[in-house]
């Protein structure tokens, strides 16, 4: 790079802007980003495999823990899945609660990722205020739920926790107090001049690209398109709920911002409408163990756009197949073309404005033997030999190990 | 937005001073584990639906178990309060659970108070 | 003799400086926390990092030229408190004093920005090549601004020494008050000497990881924040004394609280600016600087001219 103009640099593995490790390499000229390149795989926990392996009730504590912000987002498009192939009705009473959550889920989202936003734009100021009256929905979640994060609602058949008429008071309370602080957001994110400045025009995304490259969510609804699972696919108590769905023509990181804003406004609606019209009744049914042999799609719209869950059930008391696509793997593509032709003071905003999840996109690593000639994938086998053979190199005796790992265990 | 700063000059920081100004937990919180060895059957449905296999019941006696929680494989999910038929685990609001010992993570409920007795793994 | 080095090693010359300038750093993000309703750092923090950064390893690149890589951050130190021996404190007189001293004030505040150019550019990581060249950049941004928005001052004063500017305005109580718009710019420009938001560009954590500051590790870090610091507050002087110059005669114990005062002052509305702001891009930073900052001074330059040619006749 010494007297060259171009050059590339690493954002990540390990990086300030990056709050999970992910690989991006930018080539740039001074301040111009020339091109972009995207590796995942730097999250792989083999969960997807880990679910074949353990019963349905033990999965959705597993499957909960893809993510620690759309927690309830997995386990809930998880247990409609398994709920479709068993054929179980649910009770009305746990399909509203299983929205409540579902909403102040949302809300703690939006307000986590406008911290994130402000802080990639050096706003710490409000990074700080967002952070502070998230932790009000933070409390309302752990005295409903008995998590602050990991809520573990869900169970097969309905809901694990009832709400009280207490609880739905303090819930109440809490919106009133988070309307108002987000109203200010609203306008501060309409007057403040720098905000405006850092936010407007950068990262966009036409609707006919959003289309193109299948964004979900809040990217893609910023970019005018109207897609929401909640209306378009009505699952839980959605249905029943009067809401809009929120759309900008901004196509920019501003337009997601206030998308991502005034779906809080909706949030607050949506969680007084379900302690409202709560209707009284059991809060679960009884499920089987052993769910009998078939296969479901289940589609729920998380806050950071449409989640897919597949799960092939085969009779007995685990599945057979359990398939995820987290949001951030069908924006990711569309980071790309949002940073065509853009400075590099733009990128970390860019890539938080897709409110991306690393860890739950990361569903498969495949490695490439660099060092041969065919440079093909390398399968299990393959690796295994390889990584012996290099250990081997190093010195490492076996035999040595073996013997030591036996007498310690 | 700088009148907004201004008054926070004024009010209290939000901030919880967190080891000298301890929170408490709602109600419901599912914290660490407490068993009752009176009401225990010994059917092992805990142990059948533990994610992580954190929790063993031994039989000590004729009619009379024992349970270990691993506190560091525990995940606080209390599947096993759910899946319990006599009622015998119950979810405390307990959560500082660091320990510097790694061997106190294991914890072995026998008495019948239910407490945590000194006796280590 | 002696009394000059004591003026010089010990106050109101380097411990002072040193201690004064880490209280002001102290003062400065307590004052940030409080804005942002957060309980901020005890009064040792600044002290506590400091002194573990003296106590750390320095790494030095391998790839980086030692030399310089060292020889940057003593030099940015030294410009600092040199340009602090000369500018008038809380009293009309200062250490050392020649006609012209205030555009080797101005010159000698350029140098830490010059020295963490080349420091940066020297430790050849490539998030501290960018960040270098964003801070030189930036220099040529505000520095114009800077240097209008302080001589427009020294214009009124018809002088281009700091004492004499001193005495002229002692002379003349109330002229201050035609130099605020003078002072906001300057304000604002000393935001990007000082590299704070908005104007933090050279150091965006989040794009560049630290910009010219990253391979820098231990004492030599220790001394790059030091410097910062001691910027900060000789900037602070430097306004205090070109746009505040009341209050010169008082007795020296009044005037000292009153000097600090005003110290405090003008931290409190850098703290305050940064809270309320995002950071710039640096295209927009220029642009800012050039489109609106450089025409309000030349406003300001005739404001003075005319202040000049009618009232003073």
């Amino acid at each position: 790079m010494h007297n060259s103009e171009e050059f590339k640099i690493p954002i990540g593995p390990q990086h300030p802007a990056l709050k999970e490790p992910e690989s991006f390499s930018v080539a740039l000229k001074g301040e111009k980003i020339l091109g972009i390149e995207i590796r995942l795989g730097y999250n792989h926990r083999g969960i997807e495999k880990a679910a074949e392996e353990r019963t349905y009730i033990q999965d959705i504590y597993l499957i909960e823990r893809i993510c620690g912000i759309c927690s309830h987002s997995h386990s809930t498009a998880f247990v409609q899945a398994v709920e479709e192939i068993a054929g179980l009705e649910l009770p009305k009473r746990a399909l509203y609660i299983r929205t409540l959550i579902g909403e102040l889920e949302r809300v703690h989202s939006h307000l986590l990722w406008l911290g994130v936003a402000g802080h990639e734009i050096g706003f710490d100021t409000l990074l700080m205020y967002t952070w502070r009256d998230r932790e009000i929905v933070m409390d309302i979640l752990a005295l409903l739920t008995g998590n602050r994060v990991n809520y573990g609602i869900n169970t097969i058949g309905g809901v694990r926790r009832d709400i009280s008429k207490e609880q739905a008071e303090e819930v109440l309370k809490a919106m009133d107090t988070l309307e108002e602080r987000t109203k200010y957001y609203i306008e501060l994110g309409l007057s403040e001049t720098t905000l405006v400045k850092r936010l407007s025009g950068v990262g966009v995304l036409t609707y006919d690209d959003a289309l193109r490259l299948d964004a979900v969510g809040p990217t893609a609804r910023a970019s005018g398109v109207k897609r929401d699972v909640r209306k378009d696919d009505p699952y839980a108590a959605y249905g029943e709920m009067d809401f809009k769905v929120i759309t900008e023509k901004n196509c920019d990181v501003y337009g997601r911002t206030l998308v991502r804003l005034k779906e809080l406004m909706e949030a607050y609606q949506i969680i007084r409408q379900c302690i409202k019209n709560l209707p009284e009744g059991p809060v679960t049914i009884k499920a089987p163990r052993k769910i009998p042999a078939g296969e479901a799609l289940s589609r729920y719209e998380a806050p950071r756009g449409e989640d897919v869950h597949y799960v092939k059930a085969n009779g007995t008391e685990k599945p057979e197949r359990v398939k995820v696509r987290a949001p951030t793997l069908a924006n990711v593509q569309a980071v790309k073309q949002m940073l065509k032709d853009r400075f590099l003071a733009d990128m970390p905003i860019v890539i938080a404005a897709i409110d991306p999840c690393f860890s739950c996109t990361d569903r498969l690593v495949s490695l490439r033997q660099v060092d041969s000639k065919d440079k093909k994938t390398m399968n299990w086998q393959t690796l295994r030999e390889y990584s012996i053979d290099w250990h081997r190199k190093q010195g490492i005796d076996f035999k040595k190990l073996n013997q030591k790992l036996k007498t310690n265990v | 937005m700088i009148r907004e700063v201004l008054r926070s000059i004024f009010k209290k920081p939000a901030t919880n001073l967190y080891p000298a100004q301890k929170l408490v937990m709602p109600e419901k919180f599912r914290g660490k584990l407490k068993f009752n060895p009176v009401k225990c059957i010994g059917c092992k449905m805990c142990m059948r639906d533990c994610p992580t296999g954190a929790i063993t019941i031994n039989k000590v006696g004729e009619k009379k178990f024992e349970a270990v929680i691993d506190l560091g494989k525990c995940i606080y999910c209390a599947q096993c309060v759910d899946s319990c038929l006599k009622k015998a685990l119950e979810a405390t609001r307990e959560v500082e659970l660091a320990q510097q010992d790694i061997k106190k993570l294991k914890v072995t409920y026998s008495d019948e108070s239910g407490n945590e007795p000194p006796k280590e793994a | 003799m002696f009394k000059d080095l004591f003026q010089i090693l010990i106050f109101p010359g380097l411990t002072f400086l040193v201690i004064f300038s880490l209280f002001a750093e102290y003062f400065d993000r307590k004052l940030y926390a409080r804005l942002q309703n957060r309980v901020g750092p005890p009064w040792f923090q600044p002290f506590a990092d400091i002194l573990k950064l003296l106590a750390k390893e320095e790494l030095i690149p391998c790839e980086a030229n030692p030399r310089m890589f060292k020889l940057a951050p003593l030099f940015a130190f030294t410009a600092a408190i040199t340009a602090f021996l000369y500018i008038p404190l809380w009293q009309i007189k200062t250490l050392f004093s020649f006609n012209g001293d205030v555009l080797v004030v101005l010159y000698l505040l350029t140098i830490p920005t010059l020295s963490f150019f080349i420091g940066g550019w020297y430790s050849t990581s490539l998030f501290a090549r960018i960040g270098s060249v964003r801070s030189m950049t930036q220099l040529f941004a505000y520095e114009v601004p800077l240097f209008m928005g302080i001589l427009s001052s020294a214009l009124l004063a018809n002088t281009w020494n700091l004492k004499e500017i001193a005495l002229f305005y002692s002379a003349h109580p109330w002229f201050w008050l035609f130099n605020l718009p003078g002072f906001c710019i300057a304000l604002i420009a000393l935001l990007g000497k000082l590299e704070k938001v908005p104007f933090d560009i050279p150091e965006a954590e989040t794009e560049i990881v630290a910009g010219s500051f990253t391979e820098y590790s231990g004492k030599l870090f220790a001394f790059l924040k030091l410097t910062l610091d001691i910027e900060m507050v000789v900037g602070a002087a430097l306004l205090a004394a070109v746009f505040f110059p009341f209050g010169l005669q008082m007795n020296p114990f009044a005037g000292f609280v009153l000097f600090l005062l005003k110290i405090i002052f003008i931290v409190f509305l850098l703290s305050l600016l940064r809270t309320v702001m995002a950071r710039l891009r640096i295209d927009q930073m220029i642009d800012f600087c050039w489109k609106y900052l450089v025409p309000l001074a030349f406003v300001q330059i005739l404001l003075n001219l005319a202040v000049k040619g009618v009232i003073l006749k």
